[in-house]
């Protein structure tokens, strides 16, 4: 068993039993979050009071049937939109009464965020898109922006794609880009939304076996499906129903999605 | 956020969409072009009329007789026969403020030389007419006091009439013509004024000694017209007065009636002139105004929608960390850059066209700067403000109602 996914299972350990073990680290720490819409006269109630926490190093998936939740909790976890009510944690800090603006240096800096539907920006090179989130950090040189965003291309496999824009590109490749982009600012967390619901299975599982590459390298995933064979490839799954946690197990048997890629049958091209 | 980065944001927005950055552009080239070009068109009629007018003598007061006949109603002033000769000499004798004056008659008829013959209007004039319309000699020399003592046959012509009799092109000093069937010697022919601005030829012209077309031609013992000048442009308007009153004592008209005769200077004419072209501006300006307006509209719907589209995007970029302040940063640089690249190109497109106008359709146009300074500004501000509110708007959302905005 990898060595970081020993960790996660210490971790994992310690949350369970309640313990304080100096060796994990939270990355998202929710307590009691509620999340509410108005439409019209209604409100509807998304999410009923979660907690959970997720440690460094952990490759969770949020399941649940459409309507359950899980995009809502993704959208927050990712400071995309705001809890009604209940604390988020990220990497230690509170959530709560941070200012548009320190929300978006959070998402700059800590958080990259997957879209189903990729959200690239369309007529722009591979590497622009890629260096798009550097762009908004000062920090950031131009040379440097360069760098890593080739470097991120290049993890993602896409090193001889570099100036092909969307429309050059596979559904897959295109994804990958977007992935790219996620890793470009060193995130601590990576959030994806139904990042292989708009691939085939081959793709999807292409696209998993990296996602398990880059959790190895350490770095902690949360990914929303509703797929069950991609919750297989992750070592925990959150399973939502109506807005509250209805299972949350860590998984003994994870599947290597490089493996199960290697079993499907042979397309001919 | 580093300005360089936002700049460059912009730049690459813009650039990558040169076909909707052209088409946002365009509304602002053609608001401004038009705006420029109608406004150059309605400022050159009104400059020329005012200097043709000026050319015929700026200080020119003329005196007819009849009632005031501007308005609608206008009678025919030639039938009036209430002004003699002796209203000349009164005004002559009495007035401080008058340089030249001159009793003027004149009458339609045919100018005949040989075969050629051509209908003209001969003016009957003492010699001060030519200081007065400010009008040279090309060749000769004009009439005498004595000549017009003696009602000598002697003309002067205008290069229209001698054009017309004298079709080869010899020298008409010293020729005998007829006018009607009355003999006459060419003394002068007049300096080339051209066409005025009501399109008048004012070449075609006979000028003769005052008592020969009085007594010879017309056989009239009334005058058509007094002309003079006043001794400068300033004391114009008060020479008109001094005239007026001048002619009501001769003429003995009590106070509740009305002057039988109608005292103008070239600056009245001026002011009437300037007043009609003064409408037309306005008319232009209106129209210009409305196409402003129009112009406006077209870059507001054509911004608004352009940024709106873009709410996804904007919804994206905040989603990878973009700051409100940047993004609007971004739609104002964008906005900025278009605008004035716009507004730049129309004002030289608003210059070309006005000098396609003056060259081609041979209208007087006159660039007004003001033009140019409003039109900028209005499709400027316009532009900018329109880019920028929707962006505002997109900017204040949350990040993923913005990303799911369709």
């Amino acid at each position: 068993m990898p060595v970081a996914l020993m960790k996660v299972h210490l971790c994992h350990k310690d949350r369970e039993g309640k313990d304080n073990n100096i060796m994990s680290k939270e990355i998202i720490k929710i307590e009691n979050l509620k999340r509410d819409f108005t439409m019209g006269t209604e409100t509807v109630h998304a999410l009923k009071g979660i907690s959970y926490t997720i440690h460094e190093g952990e490759f969770v998936t949020i399941m649940g049937s459409s309507g359950s939740g899980k995009s809502t909790m993704l959208n927050i976890l990712g400071c995309l939109d705001q809890p009604t009510s209940g604390t988020y944690e990220i990497d230690g800090v509170s959530m709560k009464d941070l200012s548009r603006n320190e929300l978006a240096t959070i998402r700059n800096e800590k958080i990259g965020f997957i879209f189903q539907s990729y959200n690239l920006l369309a007529r722009t090179s591979a590497i622009e898109n890629v260096e798009l989130p550097l762009l908004y950090n000062s920090k950031v040189s131009t040379e440097e922006r360069r760098e890593r965003a080739i470097k991120a291309l290049e993890m993602v496999g896409l090193a001889d794609r570099l100036h092909h824009t969307p429309a050059q590109l596979s559904g897959g490749q295109q994804q990958r880009v977007a992935i790219a982009r996620s890793l470009v600012n060193n995130p601590v967390l990576i959030l994806a939304d139904e990042a292989t619901g708009n691939l085939d299975t081959r793709t999807s599982y292409e696209i998993m076996s990296l996602f398990q590459e880059l959790n190895k390298q350490g770095i902690t995933i949360t990914f929303v499906t509703h797929e069950p064979d991609i919750a297989t490839f992750s070592s925990r799954t959150i399973v939502l129903k109506d807005g509250n946690i209805i299972q949350d197990y860590l998984n003994d048997n994870i599947q290597s999605a490089a493996e199960e890629l290697a079993k499907l049958p042979k397309e001919d091209h | 956020m580093r300005v360089l980065n936002l700049l460059k944001i912009a730049y690459k927005a813009i650039v990558l969409n040169k076909l909707r950055t052209l088409l946002t552009m365009l509304g602002i080239i053609i608001g401004v072009a038009s705006v420029i070009a109608m406004l150059a068109i309605g400022e050159g009629s009104k400059e020329s009329i005012r200097t043709t007018i000026s050319s015929m003598g700026s200080n020119m007061i003329t005196v007819r007789p009849g009632e005031d006949d501007r308005g609608p109603a206008r009678g025919s002033g030639g039938d009036v026969q209430t002004l003699t000769l002796n209203d000349y000499k009164e005004i002559k004798e009495k007035s401080t403020l008058l340089n030249y004056i001159t009793p003027v008659v004149n009458g339609g008829g045919q100018v005949i030389n040989g075969s050629n013959n051509w209908p003209s209007t001969i003016y009957g004039v003492y010699p001060e007419y030519l200081d007065i319309k400010v009008v040279g000699l090309q060749s000769g020399s004009m009439f005498t006091d004595a000549e017009v003592q003696s009602a000598s046959k002697v003309v002067l012509l205008g290069q229209t009439v001698v054009d017309n009799i004298f079709p080869d092109g010899e020298d008409p000093i010293g020729k005998l013509i007829r006018f009607n069937s009355i003999p006459f010697t060419v003394i002068g022919v007049l300096e080339e004024k051209g066409e005025n601005t009501f399109g008048q030829d004012q070449d075609d012209i006979v000028i003769a000694p005052f008592s020969t077309v009085q007594k010879r031609i017309l056989a009239i013992d009334y005058l058509n017209q007094i002309m003079a000048s006043a001794a400068s442009e300033d004391d114009a308007p008060e020479a008109v007065t001094q005239v007026t009153e001048i002619l009501r004592a001769q003429h003995k008209l009590l106070d509740y009636e009305d002057d039988d005769f109608t005292v103008r200077s070239m600056e009245e004419l001026i002011s009437t002139f300037s007043s009609t072209s003064e409408m037309l501006t306005v008319l232009l300006v209106a129209v210009a105004g409305i196409s402003l307006l129009i112009g406006g509209i077209g870059i507001m719907n054509i911004m608004y929608v352009s940024v709106k589209e873009r709410t996804k995007e904007i919804g994206l970029r905040m989603a990878v960390g973009g700051k409100g302040s940047d993004i609007l940063m971004q739609f104002l640089i964008e906005a900025i850059l278009i605008s004035i690249t716009g507004g730049v190109l129309g004002v030289i497109l608003g210059l070309s066209a006005t000098v396609f106008i003056e060259k081609f359709l041979h209208w007087p146009t006159s660039v007004a700067m003001y033009s140019i300074v409003i039109s900028f500004a209005v499709c400027a501000i316009t532009g900018i403000f329109f880019g920028w509110y929707p962006a505002r708007k997109a900017a204040a959302l949350d990040p993923i109602t913005a990303l799911r905005y369709e």
